[in-house]
């Protein structure tokens, strides 16, 4: 399929974070098989910003679930950090969960009886940090993402736009190689929207985190280092950053 | 293949990493039946109308067996045989009841929250600690709820009987046979105590399967779900 390694740098070696091999992903819907995705390859670089473009039904959530290790392929395996998620136990899944991946979703998923803080912790008290060390590393990634004065605050007191901050300090509680994103522009205004963009970015180049977004937000295009369009569950095709300035010029104007 | 050979050691050591501590679990649990009030007043009620029912069915028995001894004594002849029978179907009514309600009510709060599932497993919740939130919380609405539906229900009884066959009396009914199991009579405090335990049990149980059922499914299917 595809090939995606990293020459288009001058034969550079890269690390890479997150590999798929022939992944598929087939679902049996009024039977009749749906192939949400076929055969994909896809290697992303450690510390890269990583877009997954396409319509809605393209696959980009399926592709999602299966790199953030949340349903299992039907064909295929995903490596993170070299290791196949096929052959890690429950446990090791969880683990890899709580400390390698940070998820943010467009619904955000904040646990809605608990504080920001407490939604920022949770991750930390799985991994085994001590409440006192919990807390103060807690209150300091909120102040990180600019709520420092919202730490007791329950999801249903805060903004979409704060809400979606306290999920990006939940996604950063242990500090995990990779973000994976589902859509976290898909339910915040235009302006919000580029705010969570930039401070995704500013995560991305101040902690050299792995950023890979699932998207149609155009505006996401801007801050990505590679954008990878799908569509009908194949990579129709990988674009570096330098490819796309000209094109992303065009489509930010369109859009103001 | 070399990277994960080298990945072994660091594999071992996972195991011990991802943990929810009693503690923790119990301050969730707290919170949850706090914030979700009036999901937590209905999951209880279903088990505190059961022992209230059962232990007023209970003090009854009793009571009527204290009013019969006296009435013995008055030389009046007591009709006490057909109430055992009565009683144990009664009471098994109450519980089949009160059970229908909990798992009722359990299958509820559990399909409600299979995004927050979802969620807690994406944060590195491993399955058992799902399972640990629930019962937590089952256990204790059961409690809490059995334990109101005694008091509920023994006090309601004790101020009918008062009336009937005075303070002393009544209170002497806590000591009285409130059924016969195989032949030997048990005494109401017994019953009411028993009760109160099944209650709790049984919420626990109707927690069990949902909550199981819950954990096991896969991240994605439960985030997906819209409640």
């Amino acid at each position: 399929m595809t090939t995606t390694t990293g020459e288009a740098a001058g034969g550079s070696v890269y690390e890479y974070i997150v590999r798929t091999k022939d992944l598929a992903k087939f679902y049996v819907m009024g039977g009749q098989e749906v192939r949400a995705l076929d055969n994909v390859a896809l290697d992303i670089r450690r510390g890269e910003y990583v877009s997954i473009m396409g319509p809605s039904g393209s696959g980009k959530s399926t592709l999602f679930n299966m790199i953030g290790g949340l349903d299992k392929p039907t064909k295929g395996t995903v490596f993170i950090d070299e290791v196949d998620m096929a052959q890690l136990s429950a446990t090791e899944l969880a683990w890899l969960r709580c400390r390698k991946i940070g998820y943010i979703f467009q619904t955000f998923n904040l646990i809605p009886v608990m504080t920001a803080l407490e939604n920022v912790t949770l991750p930390m008290v799985f991994a085994g940090l001590s409440t006192d060390e919990a807390l103060e590393k807690g209150a300091n990634l909120l102040k990180v993402v600019g709520l420092g004065d919202r730490r007791d605050h329950k999801p249903t007191e805060l903004s979409g736009g704060q809400q979606q901050r306290v999920a990006i300090a939940r996604a950063l509680a242990n500090d995990p190689a990779i973000i994976l994103a589902d859509e976290p522009t898909g339910n915040l205004d235009l302006r919000t929207g580029k705010e969570i963009i930039a401070l995704l970015k500013q995560m991305n180049e101040e902690k050299n985190v792995t950023i890979i977004s699932a998207t149609h937000d155009l505006k996401m295009i801007d801050v990505s280092d590679r954008v990878v369009w799908i569509r009908d569950g194949k990579i129709e095709r990988i674009e570096e950053r330098a490819d796309i300035k000209v094109q992303v010029g065009e489509m930010e104007g369109e859009e103001q | 293949m070399a990277g994960v050979v080298e990945r072994i050691p660091d594999k071992a050591g996972i195991q011990k990493q991802i943990m929810l501590p009693w503690s923790k679990a119990l301050q969730m649990t707290r919170e949850n039946i706090f914030v979700r009030f009036g999901r937590s007043v209905i999951t209880a009620s279903g088990i505190f109308l059961g022992t209230a029912f059962m232990s007023a069915v209970f003090f009854g028995g009793a009571a009527a067996a204290v009013k019969a001894k006296l009435d013995l004594e008055q030389g009046i002849t007591p009709q006490e045989a057909e109430m055992q029978a009565r009683i144990i179907w009664l009471v098994t009514m109450s519980l089949v009841v009160a059970t229908v309600g909990i798992v009722n009510s359990m299958l509820m709060s559990v399909t409600e929250r299979y995004k927050e599932i979802g969620t807690m497993k994406c944060l590195g919740a491993l399955d058992r600690f799902i399972v640990r939130l629930f019962i937590l919380e089952a256990l204790l609405l059961g409690v809490l709820g059995s334990v109101a539906g005694a008091v509920v229900g023994t006090g309601a009884m004790t101020i009918m009987w008062m009336g009937r066959i005075g303070a002393k009396n009544t209170f002497a009914a806590w000591a009285a046979p409130a059924m016969k199991l195989g032949g030997s009579p048990v005494p109401l405090w017994l019953c009411v105590l028993v009760g109160v335990v099944i209650g709790g049990v049984l919420s626990m149980l109707a927690a069990l399967y949902p909550a199981w059922r819950a954990a096991k499914m896969p991240p994605a299917a439960a985030l997906r779900s819209e409640f």
